[in-house]
């Protein structure tokens, strides 16, 4: 059963420590916006010499820790905290909600599939997930552990202040 | 210390979100603070800025800035719902590298071809332009001058851009990205139903009874049609699905008829498909009698290289490539007869019982067949046949323009229809399917935009890869690229493209939002506002057209390529690029700017900004002082109405979710060509595909010819280029969301697990993808989720800094000119 680490203190001790990264990171985001010219950023905007020989990292590994993550926005797909490699997702069969459908989920652990994926295309209700959703993955992603080569300046909707 | 469990989960809680979003909300009470007028987010309707689906969009904006998007459920097109590249549009535009100020390259204060990107003014970035195009007319005349467009653009930019191309500064050197994308598409179109632009619509997808794929992968790529694909397979257990691909991928995990064939050999299989259905009797004679006519085509066309190459040599048919004659049906069968089941399975290498199966879905009169295509049908040296041969198999059994039965031709970028093609970016198109070398047509549109006749030049321009080997050439100077990243995109790009732009007789100009690779090979970069930063049009692929208005301003100094056109037109008089001659001939457009003369003609300055809705800003209205896209458009619109591609009123578009065109009598058309659904086709007619004189529609018999490139002793591999989910084109938007990022970060080599350890290659190695023309590093995924046959390697073409295209071949298909990126021959080698 996969589970979700909500106690102790230690994960309290982590979370204040990302507090402060995360001020850390908007200051680099001021930076990095500045009228200034465009810097090379390794890997985003390609080689100082695009057409030489540039190297491949190594590939990222999958997020596994199985951490529910905050959404950007309520309708956001929620990303998948654990790996999904070899699910087979096919006419026939579909791992996913073998947790993840409403009749599993007491065993299981995991969270429900939403309200509106038992909606057909009139939004009416069905009895089980609607077809027209039956790919999860056409939403919902796993995560690597590769870091983000540009920060990205988007604001919370319950951050975002006016202009001064 | 006495805290409950529930008392450090709610600490706990808070500190997280601090931490994820900066967001500090005291974990002890949560009151609506501000009341709420502090929640209240101002939605407004927009296309998703990605794929050519068009899906609808609701857009939440605070405070000037776009916090949330989901799908529209008012939007027909994907009711509710949006791929994970759709669910972040949110955060496309708020990338930290985002580009706020024109950027000049620069030595000791002036511009220096090898100086570095200094921050000039819009003045200074537009002076040292104009000074450098005027300098190239004055040398060498228009066709030295040259822009490469997008299906981004909004219907409005390219109208702009065709306007100052070739009425402004004369040339045709004009073209899209969208020739990389569908112009096999586009030309078969017009080939066979004189008409661009499918027939049928989405509405087709909850009315099939079999859905065949050649080369698409929607699961993929367009990920919303195929939800609508999946809710009618699995809600209905009578449809099936045929998957055809070189390589098994997501869509291949629907498929009741998965099929691997070998690459290029779909020709061969089309062909036995037309064989089948004549020879078990399932001709549908009265349609094929009333509406189609027969004609063989030119063979052994070449591949579109450079004349030189000496595979364009021995092609005894490549000066007449687009040539056809006229035969009849006996012809036809007799030609289609030596394809049989037993040939298309050996070329093609897929079991005959797949082939069978497939060939019954569309002999089988009983069932409705939507077949699908992108990529792997249009990136193909022979995709105008391609093309053309699924045709021949919806017109022989007659299942074509009625609810279900339609050959249906997907497009990958937002208007690659509404603009490219619509409003003719092409190098040899105007508006309205019309074209340059038609003398009507330039007479016609000379009198629309108000401009001398004889005006507009009659010679088409370069197309997309000419347009690099001319500037490698020397042959094209002044080069503007907007809304694309082609440096990345386009095929053999070491050895055509990037010499091009750092040729020292060449001054190169990149519109960007962003830092692209393309960008950053120019010598001036312009800071681009991007989609809800702008009002805007598309038009999807099914011939919807949809609007939405400016939300939100742009960064720093950023402005929309509209702004961009217009105001750049104002620095050129007529007398500086207009012959002596058509002056003297109409002397009131003496002394005029390229800008009066274009865009204050008294139909594009017809409309005041105060139409605007004061809630909603215009940039570029402000700036002119005029309701400059509604001038645009309605003046665009001329074109087609009364001509089989009428569109709506301006305003009409910015209530509804989109019409499908031909919009009469306030009434969209969801198919064409058939009486009773089309209001052009006249009572009595039951189907008329009236684009052709006759009326008819052309069957086509071409061969199967082998592609330009195959693996051989030295090249052993196949290498098949494309898209992922989680990347829109070239990662430009998507690679700068994080959660995208996260979930794809990197190119990868998909192969066969024995292909890799014959090679001595792991899994996660790092490779080298060499081939004739250069060659990448990158990593070899064997257990990814594109399951490739022994012989063939896939590699995404997103990762900026693994340019696969550094590998591909420039080989094109000799008729429409788009690039086969799907076939050629690469070694794969440990790094």
């Amino acid at each position: 059963m996969r589970g979700q680490n909500r106690s102790g203190l230690s994960a309290l001790r982590t979370a204040f420590g990302g507090a402060v990264l995360g001020g850390a990171l908007i200051f680099a985001v001021g930076a990095i916006s500045a009228d200034g010219p465009p810097s090379i950023v390794p890997r985003v905007t390609g080689g100082a010499q695009p057409m030489q020989d540039i190297p491949a990292p190594a590939l990222a590994r999958p997020v596994v820790d199985d951490k529910r993550k905050m959404r950007n926005y309520p309708e956001q797909p929620p990303i998948v905290p654990h790996s999904i490699d070899g699910y087979q997702l096919t006419l026939r069969t579909n791992r996913c909600l073998d947790c993840h459908r409403r009749q599993y989920i007491e065993g299981s652990g995991a969270p429900m599939i939403s309200i509106t994926h038992f909606m057909d295309r009139d939004n009416q209700v069905l009895a089980d997930v609607t077809p027209r959703r039956y790919f999860c993955n056409a939403c919902h992603v796993p995560q690597t552990d590769a870091q983000p080569l540009v920060p990205n300046t988007f604001e919370d909707m319950l951050i975002v202040k006016p202009k001064p | 210390m006495s805290m409950s469990r529930r008392d450090v989960l709610k600490a706990h809680a808070a500190a997280v979100a601090a931490a994820a979003a900066n967001i500090s909300v005291p974990a002890v009470a949560q009151p609506v603070a501000g009341g709420i007028g502090a929640l209240e987010i101002k939605w407004s309707k927009a296309p998703c800025r990605f794929c050519g689906t068009g899906c609808g969009v609701m857009v939440g904006v605070k405070e000037g800035k776009v916090v949330a998007t989901h799908g529209d459920t008012l939007a027909e097109v994907n009711r509710g719902l949006n791929c994970i590249k759709g669910y972040f549009l949110s955060k496309i535009m708020y990338g930290g590298d985002r580009l706020t100020t024109p950027l000049l390259r620069k030595k000791n204060g002036v511009f220096d071809k090898n100086g570095d990107f200094t921050p000039v003014s819009w003045d200074e970035a537009f002076d040292t332009m104009a000074t450098r195009a005027k300098q190239t007319l004055k040398d060498k005349g228009p066709t030295a001058l040259g822009m490469f467009g997008s299906g981004q653009w909004t219907i409005w930019e390219g109208y702009a851009a065709t306007k100052l191309m070739r009425a402004g500064f004369r040339s045709n050197n004009l073209d899209p990205n969208a020739r990389h994308c569908m112009a096999s598409a586009a030309y078969a179109f017009m080939r066979t139903f004189g008409m661009d632009e499918p027939m049928g619509c989405y509405d087709d997808f909850e009315a099939a009874d079999a859905f065949v794929l050649w080369g698409s992968n929607m699961a993929e790529m367009h990920p919303i049609l195929w939800t609508r694909l999946t809710d009618r397979r699995l809600s209905h257990p009578h449809v099936k699905v045929a998957v055809l691909s070189t390589f098994t991928n997501r869509s291949s995990d629907l498929a009741d008829i998965p099929i691997v064939f070998k690459p290029g050999t779909d020709l061969a299989i089309l062909n036995y498909i037309a064989n089948h259905i004549i020879s078990t009797g399932r001709v549908n004679q009265d349609f094929i009698k009333n509406h189609t006519s027969f004609v063989k085509g030119t063979v052994d066309i070449g591949y579109g290289l450079r004349p030189e190459h000496p595979l364009e040599k021995k092609a005894t048919g490549a000066a007449t490539a687009a040539a056809t004659q006229p035969i009849d049906f006996d012809a036809y069968a007799k030609f289609v007869k030596e394809y049989t089941l037993e040939k298309a399975s050996e070329i093609s290498g897929v079991e005959p019982g797949f082939l069978r199966e497939l060939a019954e879905l569309y002999a089988d009169p009983k069932r409705k067949v939507m077949s699908l295509w992108t990529m792997g049908f249009n990136q193909h040296v022979r995709g105008v046949w391609a093309n053309q041969l699924v045709y021949n198999l919806h017109l022989l059994t007659g299942k074509i323009s009625e609810p279900g039965n339609s050959p249906f031709s997907l497009t990958g970028q937002p208007s690659a229809c509404g603009t490219a093609r619509e409003v003719g970016t092409f190098a040899h198109r105007l508006p309205a399917d019309m074209t340059v070398t038609n003398p009507e047509h330039r007479k016609h549109a000379e009198e629309i935009w108000r401009v001398p006749n004889g005006l507009i030049p009659e010679k088409p321009g370069y197309h997309a890869v000419e347009q690099d080997r001319m500037l490698k050439d020397g042959k094209l100077n002044f080069y503007w690229i907007m809304v694309n990243n082609n440096l990345q995109a386009a095929p053999n790009n070491t050895g055509e493209t990037y010499p091009g732009y750092r040729n020292p007789d060449n001054f190169v100009v990149v519109s960007d939002a962003y830092p692209t690779v393309t960008a950053m090979a120019a010598d001036l970069i312009l800071p681009a506002a991007m989609w809800v930063e702008k009002e805007g049009g598309y038009g999807n692929a099914e011939r919807r057209t949809h609007f939405w208005r400016q939300l939100v301003n742009a960064p720093g100094d950023a402005r929309s390529d509209l702004w961009q056109l217009m105001e750049f037109s104002k620095r050129f008089s007529t007398d500086e690029v207009w012959p002596a001659e058509l002056l003297t001939a109409n002397p009131n457009y003496r002394g005029k700017t390229l800008f009066d003369v274009l865009f204050r003609n008294g139909n594009v300055d017809k409309f005041p900004a105060t139409e605007i809705p004061a809630e909603y800003e215009n940039r570029e209205s402000k700036a002119f002082g005029f309701y400059v896209q509604k001038g645009l458009f309605e003046e665009y619109a001329s074109f087609g109405r009364g001509h089989g591609h009428d569109l709506a009123p301006f305003d009409t578009y910015h209530e509804v979710r989109g019409l499908r065109w031909p919009v009469v009598n306030g009434k969209e058309t969801k198919w064409r060509y058939r009486e009773g659904l089309d209001p052009y086709v006249k009572a009595g007619k039951g189907v008329d595909f009236y684009g052709n004189p006759d009326g008819r529609a052309k069957i086509i018999a071409v061969p199967y010819e082998p592609p330009a490139e195959s693996p051989d002793k030295e090249f052993d591999i196949w290498l098949v280029t494309g898209r992922v989910l989680e990347h829109w084109h070239s990662g430009s938007m998507t690679m700068r969301v994080p959660e995208l990022y996260k979930a794809f970060p990197g190119a990868q080599c998909f192969m066969h697990a024995e292909d890799a350890r014959a090679r001595g290659i792991n899994q996660g190695a790092e490779v080298r993808v060499i081939s004739r023309r250069g060659e990448m590093r990158t990593r070899v995924n064997v257990r990814g989720r594109n399951r490739m046959p022994r012989g063939v390697v896939f590699v995404p073409w997103f990762d900026a800094s693994q340019l696969i295209n550094k590998a591909t071949l420039d080989a094109t298909d000799p008729i429409s000119k788009q690039t086969d990126f799907k076939k050629c021959a690469v070694r794969i080698v440990p790094a």
